[in-house]
């Protein structure tokens, strides 16, 4: 027989332990609403406004046109007016804009002669999902751009034929294949779930089983227990790592064009980044549960606002905030950078600074944050 | 109280409160190098707190003192490093065998010939053919020997023992109790608490606190002395039915019945023998007898009791 007394036992101690765990079961509340405002709000993947360098080589009236009309489409913002081909293709090959765009010393005359004229439209295509919007909307710039200006004796021009010609170059990724984009982007993101997750329970772990009171008892230092704990785990990371990049070369054909150094010091930093962070957390969470919690919490804004699903320049400005203060946004931009674009050290240079910054603000927090006491 | 010039430990007006629990008041202690001195107190009587105190594992919030010369305030790096510490819940880690422990141990504290040591500590244990065991399986007689090996391993000057034997059986604690005492005996001092009256026996001397406050000091002798109690026991059926009786009676300040043995107690002979008087006959054979240190704790539990209600 089923006792409703029995029963109503059981389920009034759980409840009265759910109450005990106010920060556990706080969390279990907020993650969710937290989660839905900022992910809801932050992602989209049509993003517009893309940051873009032209380099205007014509002074006719036809290129400012052109101009004007690559701004009204909604997905081009120019944010540099470069004066070489060299400073346009190193601001396409930093990540600084995602288009550069070229138009021709010739243009405006080819185009009233009607003789073939073009313009040229590079896309950084590392990420598919990032341009394929903008790239569409560049198809019906020929029929758009000029259509005041074509009037009078120039509206004869052969019908049916289109003013001028957009040439579309995809850069890095010509034949937007998504795993070149997406198997780079793991790396970052398997790091950073199995090194902050297994760190975060670490001192959590001490504590639940009563280890914490004997290790404090020894005269052992913060920096020397951080440096103990965490150094297994460096280990582990370059394990990982060396595997899905083996992984990607053979399974995805994921290209690797160079990079190294930059890609190996942006490994190490990412890796001891995320420890520090693993062992911040865990100077924080009291039981292995709340670390588990805090880990999952940083996860999801890893995963979505970091630029691994979506594109990074499609969210709104202050999730690309939040984005810019996460780990893994550096990481992808420099493994992306080096194994799709063979940037070198000097182009990787922000996000290898911003990775080191993460590591020392995060490591002097959690030695801040460590007690040698039970105080 | 003994004018011993080398103090192991001399502390002053140690306090310490948890949010709006004051565990430790006021409280002071000096032991003398190479004693054995058992920590004696009600259970929340702030031992464990006073011990983690005593061993850098807990900041005073205030009050005044060394440890092995370091000032109990400010030097806990330098305490950690000469002091052996003992926790009350078994504390080493469970998934490495013996030896890995042992060793931890030795590396922690910077140990030179740590494989001599950590052999040596095992031969100690006789534990050389299970080093390989996991501390996990150990029972809880040999957990807690193997707990007291890690803790010393370092040669502490001092030891802390936090309820060393709680759920050990007798001869476990014997053994156990046996290295205590040669360790002592090499100059080791040693602090240690415990509910048991037998081990409070074994100790140099004993210190009883009750609420952060030291109510008896001294050696188990000194203590039974100065509490000026005076015990009777009665034996015979139905002694220890007496008790609830007896306790009313003025000059009975507490009757407890131990097994079928009674025991009674009081500081005023002529009042305790006049409240017996009645009872003193056949089947019942009295005898007055030396009072135990239990007769005594509980003896000063119930005049604090009475002084509490008093100011109240």
């Amino acid at each position: 027989m089923i006792s409703l007394s029995r029963t109503w036992a059981v389920m009034a101690k759980e409840f009265i332990q759910l109450t005990r765990d106010r920060l556990t079961y706080a969390m279990i509340l907020l993650l969710p609403i937290v989660q839905l405002l900022l992910f809801g709000y932050a992602i989209n993947d049509d993003p517009r406004s893309l940051p873009t360098a032209v380099l205007v080589q014509d002074n006719g009236a036809f290129s400012r046109s052109i101009l004007t009309a690559l701004d009204n489409s909604g997905y081009f913002e120019i944010t540099l007016q470069a004066r070489s081909q060299a400073e346009l293709d190193r601001a396409l090959a930093r990540g600084e804009v995602q288009f550069a765009v070229m138009i021709p010393a010739d243009f405006t005359n080819r185009v009233v002669r009607g003789d073939r004229a073009q313009i040229l439209v590079e896309a950084d295509a590392s990420d598919p999902s990032a341009t394929s919007g903008a790239v569409a909307a560049i198809a019906s710039l020929p029929q758009q751009a000029l259509v005041r200006e074509l009037t009078g004796p120039l509206a004869n021009r052969a019908p049916g034929t289109q003013p001028f010609e957009v040439v579309v170059q995809r850069r890095y990724n010509p034949e937007a294949i998504t795993a070149y984009n997406i198997v780079p982007g793991l790396l970052g993101v398997i790091l950073s779930m199995t090194l902050v997750m297994m760190t975060s329970l670490g001192m959590a772990r001490e504590r639940e089983r009563g280890t914490m009171e004997s290790l404090l008892a020894t005269p052992v230092r913060p920096l020397e227990v951080m440096v103990g704990k965490l150094t297994p785990y460096v280990l582990v990371g370059l394990t990982q790592a060396t595997v899905i990049l083996v992984m990607a070369r053979l399974l995805f054909h994921v290209p690797m064009s160079g990079g190294w150094i930059a890609l190996g010091l942006g490994l190490m930093l990412f890796i001891i980044g995320s420890l520090a962070l693993g062992f911040l957390i865990s100077t924080v969470a009291r039981t292995q549960l709340q670390a588990m919690q805090m880990s999952f919490f940083y996860m999801l804004p890893s995963i979505l606002l970091s630029g691994f699903m979506f594109p990074f320049r499609g969210m709104p400005e202050w999730a690309q905030i939040i984005g810019t203060a996460i780990p893994v946004t550096h990481f992808l931009r420099v493994v992306r950078g080096s194994l799709l674009k063979g940037v070198g050290i000097e182009n990787a240079g922000p996000s290898l600074f911003a990775l080191a910054l993460f590591v020392l603000v995060v490591g002097t927090l959690a030695m801040l944050r460590y007690r040698t006491t039970l105080d | 109280m003994s004018d011993a010039p080398d103090l192991v430990i001399d502390v002053r007006g140690l306090n310490k409160s948890f949010g709006a629990l004051h565990a430790v008041k006021d409280f002071g202690i000096q032991v003398a190098r190479g004693r054995i001195c058992g920590f004696l107190g009600p259970n929340g009587a702030g031992k464990t707190t006073t011990l983690r105190m005593l061993c850098g594992l807990l900041t005073p919030d205030s009050g005044e003192g060394s440890v092995l010369g370091f000032d109990v305030m400010k030097q806990a790096r330098e305490i950690k490093q000469r002091v052996g510490y003992m926790t009350q819940k078994f504390s080493l880690y469970e998934d490495l065998t013996i030896e890995q422990n042992l060793t931890f141990a030795a590396r922690v504290h910077d140990l030179d010939r740590r494989k001599e040591r950590v052999q040596a500590a095992l031969e100690r244990l006789g534990l050389v053919e299970r080093r390989a065991q996991l501390a996990g399986n150990l029972s809880g007689g040999w957990k807690q020997r193997l707990a007291l090996a890690v803790a010393t391993l370092h040669e502490p000057d001092l030891l802390l023992l936090d309820e060393p034997t709680a759920g050990v059986d007798p001869e476990a604690r014997r053994t156990f109790w046996d290295e205590i005492h040669a360790m002592s005996a090499e100059g080791m001092t040693v602090l240690v608490s415990t509910h048991y009256m037998d081990e409070a026996e074994r100790c140099h001397e004993i210190a009883y606190i009750v609420g952060g406050r030291t109510l008896a000091r001294g050696t188990a002798d000194e203590v039974v002395d100065a509490s000026g109690l005076i015990t009777f026991h009665a034996e015979g059926p139905g002694a220890d039915r007496l008790a609830a009786e007896l306790r009313t009676k003025p000059g009975v300040e507490m009757a407890a019945p131990f097994g079928t043995v009674l025991h009674v107690s009081g500081r005023d002979r002529t009042a305790l023998e006049a409240a017996i008087a009645p009872y003193r006959k056949p089947p019942l054979e009295w005898e007055e007898t030396r009072p135990t240190l239990e007769d005594v704790f509980i003896q000063l539990i119930h005049d604090l009791e009475a002084e509490k209600r008093r100011a109240a």
